[in-house]
């Protein structure tokens, strides 16, 4: 299933184009496109600098640091890295089975920081080119321009992201840094003021969720034709699933599915996930490729997040989510739904059903109880994954009898999708780019289709003032001919 | 949405990551001001606040406030720092992973349809933002002068900081 525009069979004196950084995704990635003298695209690649050092960077600390030290490793989803390390150290100290009300408190967590991700996402990151379009132009087509333009859908991004904060900062007792879940268990229970508090806002955050998910449609419909060959690829999907099938983003076995829906694995105790898995490497990117071993490098390449999530699960527990995920079936008629734009409608199918599941949470007695922590005999090795807003999120740690960590491995939900995101935008390419001048708007195309994974390529140093955009032109001789740049304030400036 | 949570009139922001180097400044200044709160009454009527990076919903934390301190780390200030008086602007910042301080400030005007209160950036020099890095001895200094400065100024009025 790889593209044939991975490696250009003659390279040398094709025209290269770097679109970096990419804008609106979290983090700093490229684009580089070759194209012969025709402009037909002949290599697309995206190449993300990432993660490298975060294994060494968690080495030779005692383990019970983990759910506390992981955060610091990206500035965009430390609670997906928080419950991952919590889980794997779970393991080490032998606690097999969570108490009931320390496993309800990380679920709401994990709820309210998905809602707040994918709050952020739509309504910050994508809303600017779904409602505007791709070619909208450039100083218009963000955040600000949605206010302008829909102040009340933009107002409602604000107040769902912020809702997901606060049920983070209730549950983890800090608004960062939380300290929440510890190896196994939790530190703090809610009181009655901390669930009436959340409560307040609970059947607005609901409305508003619901109002989400039927903006994305109405958008998706209107443009029925485009949305689902946008970047389309065929992939496996890979995600967690509860042992009956139901979906769940906290707990479970993984499930890969081909591209035509046929089960390759099923209800895999995660903690094997090296039987299963493993990670290619690429000598033009620094990230891995991981695949699906059975299935092999070439083909075994799979999709993780809402999309696969909402796929690869049989139902969903709660009523309103469950109602759309039956209509999003539909549009694949039987089979996987394989639009990468669909990702945006399966997101926001994620976000109502954290907002029901974080309602019901606030009504289970569960979450008031005392019980909070067990213990077991001390283990050498721990595995915790968790499906973290953008997909599957591997921890797995090994100690020493002194519990200092001796190694550690990190497959994050970006990296599962590295393969697929490489596809689409050479999908993009060869379907809008082909013999085209690019413009700023025919790159934007390429940049739609790696945010609708929303990836997470942060490094949380918010190094601001560089160039945000900054396309070169190289002819066969390798010499400079054109320049299109867009400055931090979004001007368009070209130089030749 | 719910209301029920207190604000102190003056609100200080830091945010950065303690984990990259020198991008601790601004996590390292709100230690500096968690602990001189235990020992002055002069932060008695300001929230401390401290996060990671500034994103939309930044903007509700600035409601009923009198006035407003950002703090953070900067590759390209001058040293030790500069503290200059903030405007709302839609500035595009969207296109990184962090949004600007005076870009919140401008979701701030949007969703609350007047101008936001009196807002100021203090940019702490740092040099070094590797992941694992300590803060650089060059980078400590300048975050001790910038706490001095900030000693001084809540012994003032809110009002008068833009005189600073």
């Amino acid at each position: 299933m790889s593209s044939e525009l991975e490696t250009a069979n003659t390279p040398q004196g094709l025209k290269r184009t770097v679109i970096e950084p990419l804008t609106r995704v979290e983090g700093h990635g490229k684009v580089t496109l070759l194209q012969d003298k025709n402009n037909t695209v002949k290599q697309a690649r995206l190449h993300i600098a990432e993660f490298r050092g975060f294994e060494k960077f968690i080495q030779g600390r005692p383990y019970w640091e983990l759910p506390v030290l992981v955060q610091r490793l990206c500035g965009i989803c430390p609670v997906s890295h928080h419950l991952a390390a919590a889980k794997a150290t779970d393991m080490i100290v032998g606690a097999t089975e969570l108490t009931p009300t320390a496993e309800k408190i990380r679920r709401l967590m994990h709820f309210g920081q998905t809602l707040q991700s994918h709050a952020l996402h739509f309504f910050h990151l994508c809303s600017p080119d779904l409602l505007f379009g791709f070619d909208d132009e450039v100083r218009h087509r963000n955040i600000v321009g949605v206010i302008e333009d829909y102040p009340e859908i933009a107002t409602q991004g604000v107040m769902l992201r912020k809702y997901g904060q606060e049920v983070i900062r209730v549950t983890a007792g800090k608004r960062i840094h939380g300290t929440g879940a510890i190896p196994g268990g939790v530190n703090k229970s809610l009181n009655k003021k901390e669930i009436d508090y959340l409560k307040g806002d609970i059947e607005q955050i609901l409305v508003w969720a619901q109002g989400a998910v039927d903006l994305i449609k109405r958008i998706f419909f209107e443009q029925y034709d485009y949305h689902m060959s946008f970047a389309a690829i065929d992939s496996n999907m890979l995600s967690l699933i509860r042992g009956d099938g139901a979906f769940d983003i906290y707990h479970g076995g993984l499930r890969a599915k081909d591209s035509k829906g046929n089960t390759i694995f099923d209800h895999i105790d995660y903690r094997l996930y090296s039987d299963y898995i493993k990670e290619g490497v690429k000598n033009w990117s620094y990230m891995k490729f991981p695949f699906i071993t059975s299935v092999g490098a070439d083909d075994g390449w799979y999709r993780v997040g809402p999309l696969a999530r909402v796929n690869n699960c049989d139902y969903f527990t709660t009523p309103l989510a469950e109602k759309e995920r039956v209509e999003f079936a539909v549009i694949g008629d039987g089979l996987p739904v394989q639009s990468t734009l669909a990702f945006h409608w399966a997101r926001l199918i994620e976000l109502l059903h954290c907002a029901e599941s974080i309602a019901e949470l606030l009504d289970d007695s569960d979450i008031s109880g005392k019980d909070l922590l067990i213990k077991g005999e001390l283990q050498s090795s721990g595995t915790g994954v968790i499906e973290a807003p953008r997909g599957t999120l591997f921890h797995q740690y090994d100690i020493n009898e002194d519990g200092i960590i001796e190694k550690a491995n990190l497959i994050v939900s970006t990296t599962n999708n590295n393969q697929a995101m490489n596809e689409s935008i050479r999908s993009v390419a060869n379907n809008y780019l082909n013999g085209n001048q690019l413009t700023e708007a025919l790159l934007n195309q390429v940049e739609v289709a790696v945010r609708a994974y929303d990836p997470c390529l942060s490094c949380a140093t918010h190094a601001m003032g560089k160039m945000p955009l900054q396309i070169n032109l190289v002819n066969e001789q390798d010499e400079l001919v054109d320049r299109l740049e867009k400055s931090a304030t979004g001007q368009i400036s070209r130089t030749r | 949405m719910n209301k029920q949570r207190e604000h102190a009139p003056v609100l200080i922001f830091t945010y950065g990551n303690p984990s990259r180097g020198d991008d601790a400044l601004g996590p390292a200044m709100y230690d500096l001001l968690e602990s001189y709160k235990e020992e002055s009454s002069s932060l008695d009527k300001i929230d401390l606040l401290t996060d990671f990076q500034l994103q939309i919903e930044h903007a509700v934390d600035l409601e009923h406030r009198q006035g407003i301190l950002f703090i953070d780390a900067s590759v390209s200030c001058s040293s030790p720092f500069t503290f200059q008086k903030l405007q709302a602007e839609e500035d595009d910042s969207y296109t990184t992973h962090a949004m600007s301080p005076s870009s919140v400030l401008s979701v701030y005007r949007k969703i609350n349809q007047h101008e936001p209160p009196p807002a100021y950036m203090l940019s702490i020099r740092g040099y070094e933002f590797g992941l694992g890095k300590d803060i650089t001895v060059q980078a400590q200094q300048n975050l001790q002068q910038a706490f001095e400065l900030i000693k001084k100024m809540v012994q003032t009025d809110v009002a008068d900081w833009g005189k600073q």
